[in-house]
């Protein structure tokens, strides 16, 4: 090595070498997903703080078991798996991009960026869904201790409480609205009236009385409302992790085009491939973490 | 000379692993975290089951939970050590990142304890929270 390249080399790294034998902006995108993993370290600890400080915690099979196109099937932690196994599988075509990265193979690298931005998209679409599903269902909750409301998990409700039976259902129905009781007969009916509560116009005209006679109360799963935080966590940390995934997807979009033009082929190495593939890995990193807090325990 | 030869001169030897070695390696670690996650699946799937028996065992669902957590550090170990290379940097620099994290330890363990302490303080000074949010029987939540 020359001594004038080693005077310009001083201006990065004193000593002339890298002494971690790494890029400059490689190191350095190590070092912002570091701090990263300390912003979603604290949002999550912030989680575990509030739930710690809680006597009831709502069951996360309970929360999470829709799947979409089954109707009200109870499907625990069927959805979230296929999320988890997309995000699994596009961080594996990720590496796969970086592996042809390091051997210039251009075409290689399209195809892996490819399937990568795919599986992106995909975990996208899904929590999209997810989210819909969340907020728009009608779930049966005792409200102000006396009536049943229709609610979804919002970030202002939570239909996730403790379940109650007996007196203080029967009671509480009485005082419910026709559209919750018309909901609940069409949705919950015995089996012997299922007939008719499937015909929503015919359920409109019917009175109180004989609506409350129809609910099978057994499988209406009229549950207290839960503890409000579940929702702002829930939403705030899928949704900022929701949004790495996005950007994430961005970038890889970025990279391929610049893949595509050649621009690595011209720069003689793929080293912007690692650097967008640090920060896919660290998405499915958090997510993880957030599967294990949300979804797991 | 230019940005990219900078880039390059940087790195004064190459630690990669052979191709095809490289292929199966992160192969192999696609099943391993696929493999952990259904497990991982498996046993929060178990909790539901149990949470229908009303007398059910805390420290049961505890212990698993426990597990739970177990497994998820060794994905994180695997996805940061294989998918993001870092097992094959340099040990002073894998330090620089692994160190700073060591402050999550004192982070989770303060705010947890902190949240568990509200909660108990609460249970003793309001009897209403109390009385409103502790698990009575069948109550499809833990």
């Amino acid at each position: 090595m020359s001594s004038t390249t080693t005077a310009q080399q001083t201006k990065w790294w004193n000593g002339g070498r890298s002494p971690f034998n790494v890029e400059y902006g490689k190191l350095m995108m190590w070092y912002f997903l570091m701090s990263d993993a300390f912003t979603f370290g604290a949002f999550l600890i912030s989680y575990g703080t509030i739930r710690f400080s809680q006597n009831f915690w709502p069951d996360p099979n309970v929360v999470f078991n829709a799947f979409p196109g089954t109707g009200h099937i109870n499907l625990p932690l069927a959805f979230v798996s296929v999320m988890t196994f997309i995000l699994i599988a596009s961080s594996v075509t990720m590496v796969l991009a970086v592996h042809e990265g390091h051997r210039s193979n251009r075409q290689g690298v399209i195809k892996w960026m490819l399937w990568t931005i795919l599986g992106g998209i995909a975990f996208l679409l899904c929590q999209a869904w997810e989210w819909h599903h969340l907020i728009t269902g009608e779930h049966a909750v005792l409200a102000d201790g006396n009536k049943i409301e229709l609610i979804g998990q919002t970030m202002g409700g939570n239909p996730w409480g403790k379940l109650i039976e007996g007196s203080a259902v029967t009671d509480a129905l009485k005082n419910s609205s026709h559209h919750t009781l018309v909901h609940l007969a069409h949705e919950y009916p015995k089996p012997e009236v299922a007939t008719t509560a499937a015909n929503l116009d015919g359920l409109e005209k019917m009175s109180a009385g004989q609506l409350i006679g129809m609910i099978d109360l057994a499988h209406a799963h009229i549950r207290e409302k839960g503890p409000i935080a579940f929702g702002g966590y829930f939403f705030g940390i899928t949704g900022f992790h929701g949004f790495h995934v996005f950007s994430g997807v961005i970038i890889n979009i970025i990279m391929l085009i610049m893949t595509v033009k050649g621009v690595f082929d011209r720069k003689g190495h793929y080293l912007m491939i690692e650097k967008a593939g640090l920060y896919w890995h660290f998405v499915d990193l958090v997510w993880v973490f957030v599967f294990l807090c949300f979804y797991l325990i | 000379m230019s940005m990219e030869q900078h880039a390059m001169s940087e790195i004064t030897f190459h630690h990669h692993v052979p191709g095809d070695e490289n292929v199966k390696r992160i192969k192999k670690t696609f099943w391993l975290l696929s493999f952990i996650t259904i497990i991982e699946l498996g046993m929060g799937f178990s909790i539901y089951f149990i949470h229908k028996d009303p007398d059910y065992s805390h420290g049961l669902v505890l212990g698993i939970k426990g597990a739970i957590v177990i497994l998820s550090l060794a994905k994180a170990f695997y996805i940061v050590s294989i998918f993001m290379h870092l097992g094959d940097e340099i040990r002073n620099m894998i330090m620089t990142i692994a160190v700073p994290l060591m402050l999550f330890i004192w982070f989770i363990a303060a705010f947890l304890w902190d949240g568990n302490s509200y909660k108990n303080l609460r249970n003793k000074y309001d009897k209403h929270f109390e009385e409103r949010t502790i698990e009575k029987k069948d109550t499809g939540g833990h």
